[in-house]
C-alpha cells in the first residue's frame, strides 16, 4: 500500500519559495493546487532544506519560519536546524 | 559571523528553555502533586523520552504566533472595512458560518478549557509546555473566530447569541457533547481523544477542504482564521501523534487501553463530521471537492498511512472504520435532509439544492445520490414550490452517546435505519450504531448521564411545552429571522437587496462574484 506524507501550504508569496525548494529537492512529490492552498504530497518521506530555501530567498531562512504559512502535515516530523523532514517509517 | 555562533541551536534551546527549567519536588510527594496522573493505568516509566519534534520554545513561540496575529487581523480589518460580506458566493454560504461560530468555535474554547487542566496534571515538563502552548493558541482560535465572524453578524441574522445557544440547542448537544466527554476524562484519554483521534486524524476535514472552500466562496476572512488555527493545528498534529508513540513506547500495558481510546474516539470523531460533511456539499454553493473526496484523501489515504506505521507498536485501524467508510456515501445527504426537516428549531436556514447543484451531487456520488436521495430532494422542492414547505413536529429520537438523531442507515444496506437498544439497570437507552453502544457499554455510568436536549424539552427543564416556546425562549432563536427556509427569509431579502443595488453599477466587483 502506498504511504504518502504531505504538507499544505497558504497559497502566499512565501509558499512560492518553499514550493520551489520542495520540488528541487524531492523530486518525485507531487503539488496539487487548490483554492487558496498548495498540498505536496511524496511517498514516504519529504525534506525541506534550510540550505536551498536561503538559496531561493537570497537570506537567511530559519527552519521555524514555515510554522506561520503552514497549513497542515501528515506524517512523522524530525526538524532541527537545517531541516525539516516528513516521513513514515 | 561570529553573533551567530552564540546562538543555540535549536536541541540545546529546548533543552534548556523546558526540560531545565523543571524541577524535582523535595518536600512534598510527586503523588500528591500530579493525583490524576495513574489511575486510568497508563504507566510511564520515563517522562524524559517525551519528543516535542518542532523543539518550540517559549519566546519563539511568541514570536511567530505574534506574527500570524498582525497578518490575520490587518485582513480583518481590510474585509470588514471594503464589506467583504458582500463578495462572498451567494449568502446561502453565511448558514455555515452560523453553525461554525455555534458548533465549533465554543470548542476551541473547551478546548482551551481542556488543555489547560490537563497540562497541570502531568509531571513531565515537556508535556507540561505543549499543553500550555496548544492552550493559548485554543483561546486564540476562539477568539479570532469571533473577531472574524461579528462582521457578518452585523449583516446577517443567527450569530448573535452563539456560545449561549451552544449549551442548549438540540442539535449543538452533539458538538458540546464530544468535547465534555473529552474534558470529564482523564488525562491521557484527553490527549488520547483531542491531541490524537481528532487533531491529527479528522480536523483535517474541517480546516483544510471547508477552508479552502471558504476561500472558493469569496470568504477572505474565514479562510484566513481557518489557515491561521490551522498552522497552529500542524503543531498540534504533531504532538498528537508523539503523544500517542510515547504513550506505547512507555508501557506495554498501555496498547490496549490506547487501542480502546482510538476506537472510540475515531467513532465519536467520524460522527461529529456528520456537521461538517453536511457544510462541504449543501452549504457551499460553489463547490471544491466533495465530502467523500475529502474522506477519501484526508481519511483513507493520510489515515491509512497513519495507521500502518503505528503497526510496529501493535495498533490496529479503528473498529467500524469499514462503516465509517461506507458512509462517505451518504452521510452529509442524511443530515442535510433531517437540518431541512427541523429547520424551524435551527439559528440557521436550509433549502433544497438548486438543479446544477443536485446534478453536481448526482456526479460526485454515482452510486447514492439519485439512487437514494434526489427524488426525496425533487419531492420537497415541489412540496415547497406548491405552498407546503415541508417540517418535521415529531421530535426525533436522539442516540445517547453521539446524541445525533437515530437518522443513518446500515453499512451496504441503506435503506435500513441503524438502530441499537440495550437495557442498563432496568432503563432502555438507544444507540445509533453498534459503535456508539460499544461506547455506552463500557462506561454506562458516564453515559446515562447525559443531557438529552429532547428528553430534556419533554420533561419541561426547557423553559416550555412546545418547540415554538423551547425555540425562542430557551434557545433565543428569533422566530422568522433566524430559522425557517431560506428562500423568502429575511437575510435572502437583504442579499437579494446588496446584489439589486450592485448590479445597476457599472464595473462592479460584485458583479464578477455573482456570476
Amino acid at each position: 500500500m502506498s504511504q504518502l506524507v504531505f504538507i499544505a501550504f497558504q497559497d502566499n508569496d512565501n509558499a512560492r519559495y518553499l514550493v520551489e525548494a520542495i520540488q528541487e529537492d524531492n523530486p518525485e512529490a507531487e503539488v496539487q493546487h487548490q483554492p487558496a492552498m498548495i498540498r505536496i504530497q511524496a511517498e514516504k518521506r519529504l525534506v525541506i532544506n534550510r540550505e536551498t530555501m536561503e538559496e531561493k530567498l537570497g537570506r537567511e531562512w530559519d527552519v521555524q519560519e514555515m510554522l506561520v504559512d503552514v497549513i497542515s502535515i501528515g506524517g512523522n516530523v524530525d526538524e532541527d536546524d537545517d531541516h525539516f523532514i516528513l516521513q513514515w517509517n | 559571523m561570529a553573533t551567530k555562533n552564540k546562538k543555540l541551536n535549536l536541541k540545546d534551546r529546548y533543552q534548556y528553555l523546558t526540560r531545565d527549567m523543571a524541577w524535582e519536588p523535595t518536600y512534598q510527594d510527586k503523588k500528591d502533586i500530579f493525583p490524576d496522573e495513574d489511575f486510568e493505568g497508563i504507566k510511564i516509566t520515563d517522562w524524559s523520552q517525551w519528543e516535542d519534534p518542532f523543539r518550540l520554545t517559549m519566546d519563539a513561540y511568541w514570536k511567530y504566533q505574534a506574527e500570524k496575529e498582525k497578518k490575520l487581523y490587518a485582513i480583518f480589518d481590510a474585509f470588514a472595512q471594503n464589506n467583504g460580506h458582500q463578495n462572498i458566493s451567494d449568502a446561502r454560504y453565511v448558514n455555515a458560518l452560523k453553525l461554525f461560530l455555534s458548533g465549533v468555535s465554543p470548542l476551541e474554547h473547551a478546548a482551551f478549557q481542556g488543555y489547560a487542566k490537563v497540562g497541570r496534571q502531568f509531571s513531565g515538563a515537556g508535556a507540561r509546555v505543549a499543553c500550555q502552548m496548544q492552550a493559548i493558541d485554543e483561546l486564540r482560535h476562539s477568539q479570532t473566530q469571533q473577531h472574524a465572524m461579528s462582521h457578518y453578524n452585523k449583516h446577517f441574522n443567527g450569530l448573535h447569541d452563539a456560545p449561549y445557544m451552544h449549551d442548549r440547542v438540540w442539535f449543538l448537544s452533539v458538538p458540546k457533547s464530544f468535547f465534555d466527554d473529552a474534558r470529564s476524562a482523564g488525562p491521557f484519554e484527553f490527549l488520547t481523544a483531542i491531541s490524537f483521534s481528532f487533531e491529527y486524524v479528522l480536523t483535517n476535514l474541517l480546516f483544510v477542504p471547508f477552508m479552502s472552500g471558504a476561500a472558493y466562496n469569496g470568504d477572505m476572512a474565514t479562510v484566513t482564521f481557518g489557515f491561521s488555527a490551522q498552522s497552529d493545528e500542524a503543531r498540534h498534529m504533531t504532538l498528537g501523534l508523539e503523544v500517542i508513540k510515547f504513550i506505547l513506547e512507555q508501557h506495554e500495558d498501555n496498547v490496549p487501553i490506547v487501542q480502546r481510546w482510538i476506537d472510540k474516539w475515531f467513532w465519536r470523531g467520524f460522527r461529529l463530521l456528520s456537521l461538517v460533511g453536511m457544510m462541504m456539499d449543501y452549504m457551499l454553493p460553489k463547490k471544491v471537492m466533495s465530502w467523500s473526496e475529502a474522506w477519501e484523501m484526508y481519511y483513507e489515504q493520510n489515515g491509512g498511512a497513519l495507521f500502518k506505521d503505528l503497526e510496529r507498536y501493535g495498533i490496529r485501524p479503528p473498529k467500524y472504520q469499514d462503516v465509517a467508510n461506507d458512509a462517505k456515501n451518504h452521510v452529509s445527504h442524511q443530515a442535510w435532509s433531517t437540518f431541512y426537516q427541523y429547520s424551524q428549531a435551527t439559528n440557521f436556514h436550509t433549502w433544497m439544492p438548486e438543479k446544477e447543484e443536485m446534478d453536481w451531487l448526482s456526479q460526485k456520488y454515482p452510486d447514492t445520490f439519485d439512487k437514494y436521495y434526489r427524488q426525496r430532494f425533487e419531492h420537497w422542492d415541489k412540496e415547497h414550490a406548491e405552498g407546503r414547505r415541508f417540517y418535521n413536529n415529531t421530535l426525533p429520537q436522539l442516540c445517547q452517546v453521539c446524541q445525533i438523531p437515530t437518522i443513518f442507515t446500515e453499512k451496504d444496506d441503506p435503506t435500513m435505519l441503524s438502530h441499537r437498544q440495550l437495557v442498563h439497570e432496568g432503563e432502555r437507552f438507544h444507540f445509533c450504531s453498534d459503535g456508539c453502544c460499544d461506547i455506552f457499554k463500557h462506561e454506562p455510568e458516564k453515559y446515562v448521564q447525559a443531557w438529552l436536549p429532547v428528553h430534556q424539552i419533554y420533561q419541561g427543564n426547557c423553559e416550555g411545552e412546545d418547540v415554538e416556546t423551547v425555540v425562542s425562549k430557551y434557545y433565543h432563536i428569533n422566530i422568522g429571522e433566524d430559522n425557517f427556509e431560506y428562500i423568502g427569509s429575511p437575510d435572502h431579502k437583504r442579499w437579494l437587496a446588496i446584489k439589486g443595488e450592485s448590479t445597476g453599477k457599472k464595473a462592479d466587483s460584485t458583479d464578477q462574484n455573482a456570476a
